[in-house]
């Protein structure tokens, strides 16, 4: 059991990066990755929603569309679900944690339109993993857009004083780089 | 008609969602791994488009303004899932090529960007073909992205053999690299364009790259709100000018007397 979850972190996190090998949550890679803080900061808040979105999307299936034989709707009920718990989270952290808000407060909205989330909750109910299972892939994969989006944002912050052709500069820079970067995980497909 | 040819043009040419307004990334960079694919993806995302322009013209009078999104939403999520499921039932090969990417429309902002800056204030028939057309130009952005990778990558161009015998494919470009590399040339060509069209004193402000440029203030600035905000500003803009012009064609009218 363990080791099988063990796979499956290492899976996600790394072999399968959700951004450099599935595209899924490209725009606040690309968008977000221009400062390490700011990257880590979204990063966190990545993991945090992801997690508990993987969690909530994995219990609804299981215990409503399942026995109701409704499977068909998860698109319609997980975007709605997670469009909502975002609210709930923001509203949550803005009331109780507010040292936590400042801190993630910024990056919540960005991240209902995250496809990464509904990636994940689709991915899971498609590899039928059980709830446990689908909250470690979530954890995963958001650690796996963590490690990418700081990685991105360091060598963006390195990159910063280089002399780059005028056409290249901006958006097509970063996109060479995040070949790069795309080529170096394609080495973590030899791990498992 | 007239209008309906505008909507098509505008949607395969003027703002064409890939190679000028750069929205909906994520889904061209995974599937364009063959131009069959890119085709594939791009047809489905015209009739999801099309489809749900449809509907949220139509119910742009009862829909309140506040619960928009999160209508819009559910709109584009009931036409992906039956997109989806006649997918499975008719055309499987394509079904399991795409995979994930299809219940993911539902996040496509050019989707989402649409329903917000054109069908939720315009009739039913030009939404129809903005939906169309800006679907035709998608499908012809993947479709144009997807053979070129397939070529580079595999030496084939629809699943038909066309390179010579000697050439080696260079694999990586079907890979996960490969993508980012062929849109980093491509966004390079954008900037070029722009850079030279800025020159010549050209109005270039159209041509931007995405939500991808600053998610931050996406949502101040971002993909739909963006679209939005010039509309009005630019219609403003030039009907400014036309006043202006018309006041210099008076004056130099009462000059002439």
């Amino acid at each position: 059991m363990i080791k099988d979850l063990l796979v499956i972190l290492i899976a996600s996190s790394l072999v399968n990066n959700v951004v450099l090998s599935q595209f899924l949550g490209l725009c606040p890679f690309l968008g977000v990755s221009k400062k390490t803080n700011t990257a880590t900061g979204m990063g966190v808040a990545v993991i945090f929603v992801i997690t508990l979105a993987s969690a909530v999307a994995g219990a609804i299936y299981q215990f409503i569309l399942v026995p109701f034989d409704i499977t068909y709707l998860q698109t319609i009920v997980f975007i709605l679900v997670i469009a909502a718990l975002v609210q709930f989270v923001e509203m949550f952290l803005k009331k109780f944690i507010p040292s936590l808000y400042q801190s993630l407060g910024v990056y919540l909205p960005l991240i209902t339109t995250n496809c990464a989330v509904l990636g994940v909750a689709l991915t899971n109910v498609q590899k039928n993993y059980g709830i446990l299972t689908g909250v470690v892939n979530g954890f995963a994969t958001a650690v796996g857009f963590t490690i990418s989006i700081v990685i991105l944002a360091g060598i963006r912050e390195k990159m910063a004083h280089n002399d780059i052709p005028e056409s290249f500069r901006g958006m097509p820079i970063v996109l060479v780089t995040a070949g790069l970067m795309a080529i170096a995980f394609c080495g973590f497909s030899g791990l498992l | 008609m007239n209008s309906v040819k505008e909507r098509l043009v505008n949607g395969i040419v003027k703002e064409n969602p890939t190679f000028v307004l750069m929205l909906g990334m994520c889904p061209t960079l995974a599937v364009t791994t063959s131009a069959i694919n890119g085709l594939g993806m791009g047809l489905t995302t015209m009739v999801v488009l099309a489809l749900s322009n449809v509907f949220i013209s139509m119910l742009r009078h009862i829909i309140p303004d506040k619960v928009r999104i999160p209508a819009f939403i559910v709109i584009i999520a009931s036409f992906v899932t039956m997109v989806q499921l006649l997918l499975q039932g008719f055309i499987p090969f394509l079904y399991d090529a795409l995979g994930i990417y299809i219940p993911l429309i539902v996040v496509n902002c050019i989707i989402l960007g649409r329903a917000e800056a054109y069908a939720y204030k315009s009739p039913v028939i030009p939404s129809l073909f903005d939906g169309i057309g800006m679907g035709l130009g998608f499908s012809v952005a993947l479709t144009c992205i997807g053979a070129v990778r397939e070529l580079l990558g595999a030496g084939t161009l629809f699943n038909i053999s066309v390179m010579p015998e000697s050439f080696v494919p260079v694999s990586i470009f079907i890979m996960a690299p490969g993508a980012f590399f062929v849109l980093a040339v491509l966004t390079a060509i954008q900037n070029k364009v722009k850079i030279i069209g800025e020159r010549k004193g050209k109005d270039m402000s159209k041509i931007q790259s995405g939500c991808g440029n600053d998610c931050l203030n996406c949502s101040d600035t971002g993909c739909a709100k963006r679209l939005i905000d010039e509309k009005p500003s630019k219609v403003r803009k030039e009907i400014e000018i036309e006043e202006i012009v018309d006041e210099e064609a008076g004056e130099e009218d009462t000059k002439n007397d």
